[in-house]
């Protein structure tokens, strides 16, 4: 084979790949198969926890679902190769085309053939007299309707060419590299090179299962100096009066630590908001230090107005609590005894407190100024929301290690008229909480309700109310031997009580199965029970209430007391549900915040921003721009008659051009005939 | 020989496009500007700078607009005119506001029970209050779509023109309605006022008078109202929903902006979607009646009703999936419902092609020029689209520091611009006319339905403010 065979043959070979590249069937088709895969990720949550997916799925489909990358398509590889091959499709059309493109903006076309322009779509031709004047008018014509003309002198005709709108073409180019410049940027934009240098094992991010105390003890292989990354999207969270001069980056299932040129220092951070409690804004006021500025650099941010600094992007993600003071109050259930317990402790630090059960251990985990929440939707002054104050988030754990977390509303909460302490319990965070609503007394204190149920767990006390109540129904209702029994009644009284306290009437149900075997049986059983254990319940009631001042004898219970002991029993009846063994209060606080910052370095962003402009200045130069040619050509025909041939042709828009190119021709015929 | 020259001067006389503006072009954009710069003068220090930019480069957008498409004019000068007055008859909230100590929402809703204004009250209450404005709207819409297919089946030129006038009275009203509610915002408070296309129930509005507006561009420019019922079906479905929104699920109530909306993008951000999102409405409404019309000249050709109903059987077992049925009756409306909807869209393909055949083929607008309505608003469509996702990504880069996170939202986005993109290359590059595309337009309502309602509905994310 000769080295021109072996051209030729590469030759073909190349343009065999060009036009397969270029083709606008696998452009249509890459467009669509993107569509399509695009889906699958809005379907399907992403990058979520491999449980919640085996939970989902299912093991069997969890396996090939990992292994398509369905859990992150858009990081995936197959993605970007297809979006890879989009801007190669896209370029490779634009090579192909950009001679010819180039070539229709500066050609006329002044050489076309009078037989393709007299059997053109628009053409149309009229018998002129020779005249010197004509041509130049005619080049006028064009030229006041926007045309750019040339003329040629061929053999016997003169051809005079108009062109326009060849900014349509302009339009096609900045399009279509538009798209790959944007994909460019894109490109540059992400942390490439950091995924580079984690393949090749010269960066292990610390995996995110594992806890680390301080940035100080991250291993040199996680670690990035500044200039040592290209581009990075980190998040660096500080709180108040505290400052950070690095950032976390994602990297995979684990964690690198970008070190920043300069620190940055959270002065404040602020939570506006409207006056029906909803957030206006989100504010940091941050202060740069760096060795760079002779005075340290005030700036506040917030979500939509970042900082830019020295080629770093600083934003206002989000926020949290930076480990607030809290002063706690411990009331404990189920004793005879209310000994409180002063606790003094701080968000993300922890407590010990003994109790019968052994130690536990107080974790407080988040503490909330304002919880704003959907009011509810019979709320009367018709507020879509409402603020439910302060909240304090904290876990009990035992020596077992097994935790409940719990939520606690320091401010009493009105619904329907009353008040009640709001706290909530569940047992794992997959879980909702489970709320028990504690009545505040008319002090709009948690005092009452703790004293009642003290007096509940004071065995001596309930069993001589028990019998004062036995005594009191005896008088009224004398019966023969009644005194034998008086006290197996008050055992049983007392005993139904301590089963009711510890648990609800879920345990009386239990033991009523247990005695009577029919179902009538256990229905007059349960009545009795009922009757029984009121009347215990409220004579309790009324002593704590007489202890307390507040009445001389039961006659005196307002309406407002008898609702008070409803709501407490309805409270109590789930007590043995709680799961901790006091009640937690949170009287004080002195609020730290933290505010989350998302800090990036974005080189790619002007190569984004002008691939955008090209993108939008292409696609509005190819819609309403229709690049359009007319051509005026003067000859003899067979008879030796002058005539004048008016042809045109619009690239866009055929319909339009029709209407325009009738105009055109309507207004020379008249111009011909002046 | 001086009348020839004068034609000859005429003819040759270069064409400028100022030149060929009327005093009353001028006026109306001197007004515009003054406006602007009154609202500078006494406003300025609630805006920021780019809000001005906006501001200004609005009235110089809206000029050209009322400059090349005469009509905007005088609808621009009604609304103009109408909704000031509108909002002087809040002044009796302004003064309470400030006399009585009232919250903003407090003097509104007091207003219309103010007694010593009677007439003002009776304006106020059933015309140009923000609601009362909207309400307007709504039946106008909803009776300009019933005068639209009147004027079809009738051929009547007189009732074309009178559902020609409902659809731009609509547009009016809803216009206003806007204006006032924008005004309202901050009269709940200073803080609380922006402009109303923050929620779904504002952007349903926004998204009526934009698909009425390019429809009506097109009837004018193209001479036929034949196409107006059609068109007007989406715009009366929208209403549909918009009322369910307001009385169902108290959707209409103005609320604060989150912090992330609080930006001077999302003025320009909104409207360019959505008009993107009616013009491929409009596009695929035409579809529609292409493909029944095709279908009644030839029945061997696929029936669009035939393929909704194949849809609807797909469709309702998996509705009835998501949302579940608890109780006897729910399962007795949603097969009540079936039934009727399958009724429904039978009678609809049986009736459409009897109704087509009896208007006459001659009567029906042309082919070729509803392809071409289709290919312009697709070509509009994706324009303004590609705009809106590309400020969006411009607005996401300087709220959450990256230009794209592949949040539902952002991806629903590119799926329809992905769509739109392969619809116009098959048309432009290889050639496609007709049927396949008109399928395709009307597959492209559903994708695009789904970006816009669909991913708040099933999908959560990033754009969680138009929630349902």
């Amino acid at each position: 084979m000769t080295t021109q065979e072996t051209q030729a043959a590469s030759n073909t070979r190349r343009s065999v790949v060009l036009d397969f590249l270029g083709s606008m069937n696998l452009a249509i088709t890459i467009l669509v198969v993107i569509a399509i895969a695009s889906v699958i990720g809005t379907v399907l949550k992403q990058n979520q926890n491999y449980n919640d997916y085996i939970i989902q799925f299912g093991p069997f489909w969890h396996e090939y679902f990992k292994m398509l990358r369905l859990y992150d398509v858009y990081g995936s590889l197959w993605f970007l190769l297809l979006l890879a091959f989009l801007v190669v499709s896209t370029s490779v059309c634009i090579y192909r085309n950009l001679p010819t493109m180039l070539q229709e903006m500066r050609n006329f076309r002044l050489n076309a053939q009078l037989k393709t322009l007299s059997t053109m779509e628009n053409a149309r031709s009229w018998q002129v007299e020779q005249d010197e004047g004509v041509l130049s008018q005619l080049h006028r014509f064009l030229n006041v309707n926007g045309y750019r003309t040339r003329e040629k002198q061929h053999e016997g005709r003169r051809v005079i060419a108009g062109m326009r709108g060849k900014f349509n073409r302009v339009g096609y180019l900045l399009a279509h590299t538009g798209i790959v410049v944007i994909c460019v940027g894109a490109f540059l934009n992400a942390k490439f090179d950091l995924t580079v240098r984690h393949w090749l094992g010269q960066l292990m991010p610390v995996p995110n299962n594992v806890q680390i105390q301080s940035v100080s003890d991250f291993p040199a292989k996680a670690v990035l100096q500044p200039g040592q990354s290209f581009a990075f999207r980190g998040s660096t969270q500080i709180p108040e009066g505290q400052s950070a001069n690095y950032t976390l980056l994602n990297m995979g299932n684990g964690v690198l630590l970008q070190y920043l040129p300069f620190s940055i220092e959270l002065k404040k951070f602020t939570v506006e908001q409207y006056n029906t409690g909803q957030p206006k804004e989100f504010k940091s006021e941050l202060i740069i230090h760096d060795p760079r500025l002779k005075q340290p650099l005030h700036k506040t941010i917030s979500v939509n107005h970042p900082l830019e600094y020295r080629g770093y992007n600083i934003f206002q993600a989000s926020f949290g609590d930076g480990g607030s003071h809290l002063k706690l109050k411990l009331w404990p259930f189920f004793t005879p005894k209310l000994h409180t317990l002063e606790v003094n402790s701080t968000v993300n630090s922890q407590a010990t407190v003994d109790t019968r059960q052994g130690p536990l251990t107080l974790e407080f985990a988040n503490f909330k100024k304002f919880n704003v929440f959907p009011a509810p939707k019979n709320d009367p002054q018709h507020h879509k929301f409402k603020n439910y104050g302060p909240s304090v988030i904290f876990r009990v754990r035992d020596k077992q290690g097994v935790a409940r977390e719990y939520v606690n509303y320091m401010s009493p909460i009105e619904f329907d008229g009353r008040y009640f302490f709001l706290t909530g319990m569940r047992s794992s965070v997959s879980e909702d909480y489970r709320y028990l609503h504690i009545p505040a007394d008319d002090k709009y204190t948690i005092k009452r309700f703790m004293d009642f149920e003290a007096a509940l767990s004071n065995g001596p006390l309930v069993t001589r109310i028990a019998e004062k109540t036995v005594d009191r129904l005896m008088k009224t209702q004398s019966v023969p031997g009644m005194d034998k029994m008086k006290s197996t009644v008050v055992n049983s009284m007392v005993n139904l009580e301590d089963r009711f306290l510890y648990g609800g009437y879920e345990a009386i149900d239990a033991q009523i199965k247990k005695m009577a075997k029919t179902k009538d049986q256990q229905a007059k059983m349960a009545d009795a029970y009922n009757k029984v254990l009121t009347s215990l319940l409220q004579a309790v009631y009324v002593d704590v209430l007489k202890q307390d001042g507040v009445i001389k004898s039961a006659q005196d219970i307002t309406q407002a007391q008898e609702r008070f002991y409803f709501d407490a029993i309805d409270a109590i009846r789930q007590l043995y549900l709680y799961g901790s063994p006091f009640y937690v209060q949170l009287t004080d606080f002195k609020q730290v915040q933290e505010s989350t910052l998302q800090i990036t370095r974005s080189p790619g962003n002007f190569v984004l921003i002008l691939g955008c402009a090209m993108l939008i200045a292409g696609v509005f130069l190819l819609f309403y721009i229709s690049h359009q040619r007319l051509w005026l050509v003067l000859y003899r025909d067979e008879d030796g008659k002058q005539q004048l041939l008016f042809a045109g042709s619009g690239n866009r828009n055929t319909a339009d051009f029709r209407k325009h190119y009738k105009d055109l021709a309507d207004r020379l015929d008249s111009l011909l005939k002046a | 020989m001086s009348v020839t020259q004068q034609a000859i001067h005429e003819h040759l006389r270069p064409r400028s496009f100022f030149r060929s503006l009327s005093p009353i072009d001028w006026v109306y954009a001197i007004l515009l500007f003054a406006g602007a710069i009154f609202a500078y003068h006494k406003y300025s220090y609630l805006m920021s700078y780019y809000g001005v930019i906006i501001m200004f480069a609005a009235a110089a957008g809206l000029s050209v607009f009322g400059w090349y498409w005469k009509s905007i004019r005088v609808l621009l000068a009604v609304v103009a005119a109408v909704s000031l007055v509108a909002v002087t008859l809040y002044e009796p909230a302004v003064a309470a506001l400030k006399a009585q100590g009232m919250s903003g929402r407090e003097a509104i809703a007091a207003l219309s029970s103010f007694t010593d204004k009677v007439h003002h009250r009776f304006l106020f209450t059933y015309l140009l209050s923000s609601t009362s404005a909207i309400m307007w709207m709504s039946a106008l819409f909803i009776l300009a779509t019933v005068t639209y297919f009147v004027h079809l089946f009738s051929r009547n030129v007189f009732i074309g023109k009178v559902a020609s006038a409902m659809t731009w009275s609509a547009v009016a009203m809803g216009l206003i309605g806007m204006m006032v509610r924008w005004r309202e915002s901050y009269l709940i408070g200073l803080d609380v006022g922006h402009i109303p296309v923050s929620n779904l129930y504002e952007v349903f509005i926004l998204f009526s008078i934009v698909t009425a507006l390019i429809y009506l561009h097109y009837e004018h420019k193209y001479k036929t109202r034949t196409m107006g019922g059609f068109v007007l079906l989406v715009i009366s479905a929208a209403i549909a929903f918009l009322l369910w929104f307001q009385f169902d699920q108290n959707g209409g109530a103005i609320e604060p902006l989150v912090p992330a909306l609080k930006s001077y993008w999302m003025k320009i951000h909104v409207p360019a979607n959505f008009i993107g999102y009616g013009s491929f409405s409009l596009a695929a409404m035409l579809g529609l009646f292409y493909l029944l019309i095709d279908h009644a000249k030839d029945p061997k050709r696929f029936s669009p009703i035939l393929a909704m109903v194949i849809v609807f059987i797909v469709g309702a077992p998996l509705a009835l999936y998501k949302f579940g049925i608890s109780s006897f009756t729910d399962a007795g409306l949603a097969f009540g419902t079936v039934f009727l909807t399958m009724g429904g869209l039978w009678l609809l393909g049986f009736g459409s092609v009897r109704a087509i055949r009896h208007i006459g083929y001659d009567n029906l607008p042309k082919m070729e020029v509803m392809d071409d309505i289709m290919h312009k608003a697709v070509g509009l469509g994706f324009g303004f689209f590609t705009l809106a996702t590309v400020l969006g990504a411009l607005w996401a880069a300087e709220a959450w520091g990256g230009f794209w996170s592949w949040d539902p939202k952002e991806t629903w986005a590119l799926i329809v611009w992905l769509n739109y993109a392969a619809w116009l290359h098959l048309r432009l590059t290889k050639g496609w006319r007709g049927t396949p595309l008109a399928w395709w337009a009307v597959v492209g309502l559903f994708v695009t339905t789904f970006a816009f309602l669909g991913v708040n509905m099933f999908l959560s994310g990033l754009h969680s403010y138009g929630r349902l």
